[in-house]
């Protein structure tokens, strides 16, 4: 297989959700199979894993018990060569909000061999109630949107589904965009940056509300930067996109696949056999070595 | 409602003292009965209408019904959805699939509701 034709198979397989890493460099996207990047992180440098959309409280054609997949991804980040730092939960914990689904995540997160567990509100973990409980359980009330430092990365966790009711996307609001420059303000441009979202901040398919509004907003505040990657979910698979210095992520679901952007009638869980949907489940490690400015991207599923 | 049901309509009687007084608030009183139970009728006379929630659409997504129907939403998807009023009139919990929400409609209007998960979703009733 020639470099290009690889290259073109890699992608599919991406979008198909088998692991590979991805490393982006000046812009320019290289890729290597999972077992090469799987082997112990050496050096100086860190990982951190991001789950999402675990929608406990979810049962479909595709998925007889997101609780028992969820716990399965919480199996695969302990058994990771190196132990991730810390776990980002990019949201959908919950599917409808239940009484005691938060309890059931919270307590199956507690199984996750890492320091802490960050989380950023999905729109199915706010819409009963505005985000009073997913706010008073992980925000001590305040708004959700966060910022924190490791090893040199600065980290952003940013909520755009406040907003999501009534309106046509997610947005961030003016206040948070506020906050961001304020938090930006005294990096130097050379800090690498991580921010984390659940609805995509990027236009991946604005019908079907997978954009954010005012994303822009939050991104202008970014591109002075020499590295910035984006973690988002909500669209249950894997999609990247490359502007710039920014590298965008969409990441897999514990629960269940959804279509590609634009196929079929609509978004929502894919009716397939769950043997069908295992390979388009799973987790995703992101790799940062001191001294080399992009992040490393791997995808691991359930198949 | 059962004529039964209906309470004052047995004022004085007969043998009353106060015949004419009585006849006149009895007179009033079936009158009232007549009136009330014709429209308790013709409430009772209107079928329910039924809206799918399919592949996050309302189905049909325009809908006209007769005041006072009562009309049944019920969430075919796996994903879940909400029948939601965008005045606040009405607006169910998240329906997960199988699950049914209804809201009897009494006044003439144009009434647009969303789903809070899927603001693209969109659906009207129209009462006439």
């Amino acid at each position: 297989m020639d470099r290009m034709n690889r290259r073109g198979f890699l992608e599919c397989m991406a979008w198909a959700g088998t692991g590979v890493v991805w490393t982006a460099t000046g812009g320019i996207l290289s890729s290597r199979v999972l077992p090469a990047a799987a082997a112990e992180l050496t050096g100086g440098g860190f990982s951190f894993v991001q789950i999402s959309d675990s929608h406990v409280g979810f049962k479909g054609q595709a998925n007889a018990d997101a609780t028992a997949t969820l716990q399965q991804v919480v199996g695969k980040i302990n058994a990771l060569p190196t132990p991730p730092a810390f776990v980002i939960h990019t949201g959908d914990l919950t599917h409808g909000q239940k009484p005691g689904a938060f309890d059931t995540v919270a307590e199956l997160l507690k199984g996750v061999k890492t320091e802490k567990v960050f989380y950023v509100p999905g729109e199915h973990d706010v819409f009963v109630d505005g985000g009073k409980e997913f706010l008073g359980r992980y925000a001590k009330g305040g708004p959700g949107w966060q910022s924190f430092d490791y090893q040199g990365v600065h980290f952003v966790g940013l909520v755009n589904v406040l907003k999501y009711k009534g309106e046509h996307m997610g947005a961030l609001g003016a206040e948070q965009v506020a906050w961001l420059k304020q938090d930006l303000a005294g990096l130097s441009n050379s800090t690498p940056v991580v921010v984390f979202a659940h609805v995509p901040l990027w236009a991946v398919f604005p019908a079907w509300g997978w954009t954010t509004e005012d994303a822009q907003q939050a991104m202008a505040l970014l591109t002075r930067f020499g590295s910035v990657t984006v973690l988002n979910g909500h669209i249950h698979q894997a999609l990247r996109k490359v502007e710039g210095n920014v590298t965008f992520h969409t990441a897999m679901s514990t629960a269940f696949p959804q279509p590609a952007p634009g196929v079929g009638p609509g978004p929502g869980p894919m009716k397939i056999p769950e043997e069908q949907a295992r390979p388009m489940l799973g987790l995703r490690e992101v790799r940062y070595v001191v001294g080399t400015t992009p992040l490393a991207v791997v995808d691991s599923t359930l198949a | 409602m059962d004529e039964i049901q209906r309470p004052s309509t047995k004022p004085g009687g007969p043998t009353s003292p106060r015949r004419g007084r009585c006849r006149r608030v009895l007179v009033a009183a079936v009158v009232a009965l007549i009136v009330l139970t014709g429209v308790d009728a013709a409430v009772r006379a209107v079928p329910p209408a039924s809206v799918d929630i399919q592949d996050s659409k309302y189905l049909p997504p325009a809908l006209t019904v007769a005041p006072g129907t009562t009309v049944r939403w019920t969430n075919r998807d796996e994903e879940t959805h909400t029948v939601t009023s965008a005045t606040g009139l009405f607006g169910s919990a998240g329906l997960d699939l199988g699950e049914a929400y209804t809201y009897t409609f009494t006044a003439p209007g144009e009434y647009v509701y969303t789903c809070d998960l899927h603001p693209f979703m969109q659906g009207t009733i129209v009462v006439k």
